[in-house]
């Protein structure tokens, strides 16, 4: 296997789309092809983004992609996951509507969602927006935002296997839905472009978790796009929890349209992968909103992760908090990159942003950098970031006390980790992710 | 009990002390003054373990063993306890949290079980009297935000909770106001028994008022020049530290 450059790769997808065109019957003249299609013309422009592409200067998607991934050992649609298997992976004790992928693709079989709470409907997206088709119309790839890229428009070139999800005006669900993605590179190298939509209606309350899990040895590149448009007056809680396997690529977009007074809590849980993009685009359009976006990557092996987040603070009086730490081991590497924008209008916008990492080793690598654009004169802004080692003082002061080293170690990045991990208000999960993290510590 | 011979201890290059004898005996009480930088934190750092401190000669050993061959860690299991003069705040970690850690890591290399929740809550309320702490206090982060009264009170607390055999208080007594100073000397002497020992790092004879010493050390320059009984530091309060310079510079 020689190994691919750019060109080849966005020639190989170009390849792909036209066999997925080929694929769809009679669906060639539906609205929604006719946005592949846009899609798709846009991406050729520039193809698949590579270290030139300033934003991909740390994470050069295209060089891995080309290192690891073998187009002549592509996985064709034929996959074989169990509900046995599958539900190793399901987080333990949690109460959820549950919707499985595999490559990308909502599996019926393996997902619950026979008996969905009163005001939730979720369906593929594919049928969805015949089903769907004003909201559809209205929110489907229309929503301009910051942030978005080439890997965007190459998943919205391929929408098919994703769901739609809306939640009804004044529906408050209690039971969160969990998105579990496996892709099954067990004898293959396997794609997976799911693409979603998330609509929380007027004064409604649910939660979603995406999780995203390789199976096997060969490799996976996971493109993926969420799109979640909040409405007036609605409470939207956002998880995703990435423990990959060593040869997963992931670029994922969750795109975030606050178009209502509105709030919306994020939290991104990275652990392993070969190379994960976190792209995590928000756009603030109506007053007296609030974001709030935790991240927490813990990393060792070779792990790459790159969070990179926007803020786009277009009206006045809103508030955003964001609060990203990672661990460093091992030869891993942190990427944070945190935009926020506070257009003239949106004047008496806060605006709070850290991003604070504890190296443990001599081979981690930490590159963090705040982007703040503030045209309005009247606003409240601050960032900070810091990289460092753990603190000498506070082990000593552990060990002082009969704490040997490594609980020491860990009871402090314990508790470095912790005020991102409150923030997971779903216990079940936040249980889950103690439990790996005192694994790993 | 503990036993200091010629002890020289440098950091980054510098030689702090510069050979320090030293002989505790169980049940005793020893003072150690002297002026500001002359190396009496350093000392109680070297004992507990401090690892940025380069010993380049001299023997410590500590019930038969030596000091020196272990860690912090194992310093405190076997019974070394330092009281920090500048305790460290760590957000995150509630006193309680540490305590009961500690204390299991200590139960444990002494082959006891771990307390059970109920006891170890029990024990807490105990020892929470004996310095007159709050329980707010501790479920609060370790220290985090505490005032410099509470900090010092924080740590007598612990000394209390995990018992140690040698303690080391390393001014202790520094912003405490007077009421909190009696409540921490009379915590500290009603852990005192016949097998323990505890050296007091201070400035003040007041502290010693309550914490009657058998002997008084002076520290200056890195060594001990100056040993007497609890009167030797009434007179240090009267003179001050320059005779001792003085004595110490035509010796
Ligand atoms: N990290 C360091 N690097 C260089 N010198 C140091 C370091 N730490 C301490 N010292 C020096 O060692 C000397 C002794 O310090 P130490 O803290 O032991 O004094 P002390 O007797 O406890 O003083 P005080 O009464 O002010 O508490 C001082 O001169 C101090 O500046
Ligand atoms: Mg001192």
């Amino acid at each position: 296997m020689s190994k691919l450059i750019k060109e080849d790769i966005d020639k190989f997808f170009i390849g792909q789309f036209e066999a997925f065109e080929n694929s769809l019957n009679g669906e060639s003249k539906k609205p929604l092809h006719a946005k592949r299609k846009q899609a798709i013309d846009n991406f050729k422009a520039l193809g698949f983004p590579h270290a030139k592409h300033e934003e991909y200067k740390y994470s050069n998607i295209a060089k891995i992609f080309g290192k690891l991934f073998n187009v002549e050992n592509l996985s064709d649609d034929s996959f074989s996951l169990s509900l046995d298997e599958a539900s190793k992976y399901f987080i333990p004790e949690l109460d959820a509507i549950r919707l499985v992928f595999v490559n990308g693709v909502l599996d019926n079989k393996l997902s619950d969602m026979d008996t969905l709470p009163k005001g939730v409907h979720i369906q593929a997206i594919k049928t969805a927006a015949d089903d769907y088709a004003e909201d559809f119309e209205k929110h489907f790839n229309t929503h301009e935002i910051e942030g978005a890229d080439n890997f965007s428009e190459l998943n919205t070139a391929f929408t098919n296997g994703g769901i739609f999800v809306k939640i009804d005006a004044n529906a408050v669900v209690e039971t969160p839905i969990a998105c579990y993605y496996f892709n099954d590179a067990k004898n293959a190298d396997v794609i997976s472009q799911p693409r979603n939509l998330v609509i929380a209606e007027k004064n409604s309350q649910a939660s979603l978790i995406e999780s995203y899990v390789t199976l096997g040895e060969n490799t996976s590149f996971t493109n993926a796009v969420t799109e979640i448009v909040v409405e007036d007056d609605s409470i939207f809680n956002y998880y995703k929890y990435q423990n990959e396997s060593n040869q997963a690529i992931q670029v994922g977009a969750t795109m975030v349209h606050q178009l209502g007074k509105s709030v919306f809590n994020g939290v991104t849980l990275s652990l392993n992968g070969a190379m994960l993009r976190n792209n995590l685009n928000i756009a603030i359009h109506k007053e007296h909103s609030e974001t709030n976006m935790y991240g927490l990557y813990l990393l060792d092996g070779k792990t790459h992760v790159d969070n990179h987040t926007v803020v786009d603070h277009k009206v006045p009086n809103c508030e955003s908090n964001e609060m990203y730490k990672g661990i460093l081991d091992g030869q891993s590497r942190g990427i944070f990159n945190g935009k926020i924008f506070v257009r003239q209008d949106a004047q008496k916008t806060n605006a709070f942003q850290s991003n604070r990492n504890v190296v443990l080793s001599d081979d981690a690598e930490v590159d963090t950098k705040p982007q703040l654009e503030i045209w309005a004169d009247d606003v409240q802004c601050s960032h900070g970031c810091t990289v460092g080692q753990l603190d000498t003082d506070q082990l000593f002061y552990l060990r002082a006390r009969g704490i040997d080293k490594q609980t020491a170690k860990s009871m402090l990045l314990n508790a470095f980790a912790s005020d991102v991990l409150s923030n997971i208000k779903i216990e079940a999960f936040r249980t889950l992710i103690e439990n790996k993290i005192n694994e790993r510590l | 009990m503990l036993s200091i011979k010629n002890l020289h201890a440098s950091i980054e290059g510098k030689e702090i002390l510069k050979g320090i004898n030293l002989e505790v005996k169980p049940g005793e009480v020893h003072a150690i003054m002297g002026p500001n930088g002359s190396g009496k934190s350093t000392l109680a750092s070297v004992l507990a373990g401090r690892e940025d401190y380069e010993v380049s000669s001299g023997e410590i050993s500590f019930n038969g063993k030596d000091l020196l061959e272990l860690e912090a860690d194992e310093r405190a299991k076997e019974g070394v306890f330092l009281a920090f003069q500048y305790p460290i705040e760590i957000p995150g970690v509630t006193t309680t949290n540490f305590m009961k850690t500690a204390l299991n890591k200590i139960r444990e290399h002494k082959g006891l079980e771990p307390l059970d929740a109920v006891s170890f809550l029990g024990m807490m309320k105990e020892k929470m009297k004996l310095v007159e702490i709050d329980q707010a206090l501790l479920s609060r982060s370790l220290n985090e935000g505490f005032s410099g009264g509470e900090k010092k009170r924080n740590e007598i607390f612990q000394m209390a909770m995990l018992e140690p055999t040698l303690s080391i208080l390393d001014e202790t007594d520094s912003g405490l106001d007077i009421d909190a100073l009696r409540i921490v000397a009379n915590g500290v002497n009603k852990l005192k028994n016949d097998d323990n020992a505890t050296i007091v790092v201070t400035h003040y004879q007041r502290l010693l008022d309550y914490i009657v010493p058998d002997f008084v050390h002076v520290l200056f320059n890195g060594k001990i020049v100056k040993t007497g009984g609890k009167e030797l530091a009434h007179e240090l309060e009267a003179k001050g530290y320059d005779w001792i310079k003085e004595e110490a510079s035509i010796a």
